[in-house]
């Protein structure tokens, strides 16, 4: 018995050795460039960048040019926020200028740095029956879908995306209420597993245009109202305050932030997704939109 | 047939990012069993052999814990773990450990709920031949955890199964954090999020197909206690 129970150690011992070995031996982004003395840097961002493969794809060449190492953990706008709030990221990236701004004022970020954009775009079923692609403005397209009842998806997760769309509902004058309004189905989930929902039940969503042309089943649904001033979605940098999080790495945030809005990081991202969906998914600011 | 070829790719081909996710399942689900069982064989041994006070009061608490949803479990540990929380110095947050943390706070109940009440109905009549055969105080625990090994075995089955199937708190407290908390279920979520089903299929049968294989290495040498 004795034996046995060691043996049955042993094997388990192994496999957490394996398993510490493989952990570090796959570590990516050794390279001749030297590590920085705090190596680590937690980035709090958005499913929209996460899902649509953006972050992962600039990850590599960061890690690669700086030797830093990114933590990457996405949730909606809100709770990426939030993570900041809590000390938990070193950095944000994030899209709701309203809820930044506030973040800023309460004193837990140093400064919103936007640096890229994409639109929203309402996709739904392609034979579109509330008539969407005829509207003149979001808005429109909005109420003509509460006139009709067709399927709604809302994000629900008090994201950036989720927050845009709201305030469309206040333009077009309509508050769904989704314990009345059975059309208008509040989801709480993100941007990829709301695409999942709008594909199943052939209903409208509004998405940001990055995640929806990455998105395995883009085919199933359509793009009916495209891109306008009004649909424009801005993505920004906000390192959080040393003042606020003593230890925080302000350091490591300041490198991406300076890496990000570098020559060769602006080249990537604008180069990203037009060779695999035929058009970018994300496009830099210039310094007039930047002022906005 | 997708789904068929995805599987294959990823269980004879080589995939660094996958054998590193698997690396960190493994590491995250055989130690938050070990550590639980600990604890919770120990545990629900002693307030299986005896009587006392509170032991109704206290098995209830028991049972009710083993019932604990894994994303309240998530939700304390990253209380307890964020900067802003009691323990924010550790910078523990995100981490192989944080995950563990909370699975030994969900397996432990569970350990320790199974062990107490298999052995307070198997107890009594070890007992007997215990002092039948004039067994002193402190062996006869040891009689009592080797006559019942066979269920400990199922103890420690039920947790590894808890362990490497949870998702809800290993998102919370782990992040998802590429090449460094995201395990099988984690990534699983993060494919069918991305609408990618026929790779988030693959990833499950991969995940089923490991379980298989430490379940058959556990059930052997399950056997083999059985059979000394």
């Amino acid at each position: 018995m004795k034996k046995l129970l060691l043996v049955l150690l042993a094997v388990m011992l192994c496999f957490g050795l394996v398993a510490c070995a493989t952990t570090e031996t796959e570590e990516p982004g050794e390279g001749e460039v030297a590590t920085p003395e705090n190596p680590v840097i937690r980035l709090s961002t958005t499913t929209s960048v996460n899902d649509s493969e953006l972050l992962p794809y600039l990850q590599k060449e960061f890690e690669a040019d700086t030797g830093y190492t990114l933590e990457i953990t996405s949730a909606g706008t809100g709770a990426a926020i939030e993570k900041g709030r809590t000390g938990d990221a070193d950095l944000l990236l994030v899209h709701d200028q309203a809820s930044e701004e506030k973040f800023i004022a309460d004193g837990y970020g140093v400064e919103r740095i936007p640096f890229m954009y994409n639109y929203f775009v309402i996709v739904g079923p392609a034979d579109d029956p509330a008539a969407v692609a005829d509207a003149a403005e979001a808005s429109d397209a909005f109420a003509a879908i509460a006139e009709a009842q067709a399927p709604f998806i809302s994000r629900g997760d008090d994201s950036g995306t989720h927050k845009a769309e709201l305030r469309i509902w206040e333009a077009a004058g309509i508050t769904p209420d989704p314990a009345v309004d059975t059309w208008y189905i509040s989801a709480g989930a993100g941007m990829g597993a709301v695409l999942n929902m709008a594909s199943e039940q052939q209903a409208y969503t509004l998405t940001d245009k990055g995640t929806y042309l990455s998105h395995e089943l883009r085919d199933t649904l359509s793009i009916l109202k495209e891109e306008s001033e009004e649909m424009k979605n801005t993505y920004s940098m906000i390192a959080v305050s040393p003042e606020a999080y003593p230890d925080t790495n302000i350091e490591g945030a300041n490198a991406f932030i300076e890496w990000m809005l570098s020559d060769k990081a602006t080249q990537l991202i604008a180069e990203y997704g037009v060779e695999e969906y035929g058009q970018a998914l994300f496009f830099i600011l210039d310094d007039e939109t930047a002022a906005e | 047939m997708e789904v068929l070829q995805e599987t294959i790719n990823l269980l004879f081909g080589s995939n660094p990012e996958l054998r590193q996710i698997i690396g960190v399942t493994l590491q995250m689900s055989v130690t938050s069993t070990l550590i639980s069982v600990g604890i919770g064989i120990p545990l629900g041994t002693l307030i299986g052999m005896y009587q006392f006070r509170g032991k109704g009061v206290l098995m209830r608490i028991i049972n009710t814990l083993m019932g604990l949803p894994p994303v309240v479990a998530g939700l304390l540990v990253f209380f307890l773990l964020s900067r802003s929380g009691p323990l924010g110095e550790y910078k523990l947050l995100y981490s192989v450990t944080a995950m563990v943390i909370a699975q030994v706070l969900l397996i432990t109940p569970i350990a320790t709920g199974l062990t107490a009440s298999m052995i307070s109905q198997r107890y009594p009549l070890l007992r007997e031949t215990a002092l039948g055969i004039g067994l002193p105080r402190r062996k006869q625990l040891l009689y009592t955890l080797y006559e019942c090994r066979s269920s400990l075995f199922s103890v420690l089955f039920t947790g590894f199964g808890r362990a490497i199937s949870e998702v809800g708190a290993a998102q919370i407290v782990g992040g998802n954090v590429q090449y460094k908390t995201r395990t099988m279920t984690t990534a699983i979520v993060l494919e069918t999020n991305k609408g990618n089903f026929d790779m988030a299929i693959a990833l499950g049968i991969v995940l089923l197909v490991i379980a298989f294989v430490i379940m058959c290495l556990g059930q052997y040498l399950k056997d083999k206690s059985e059979r000394p």
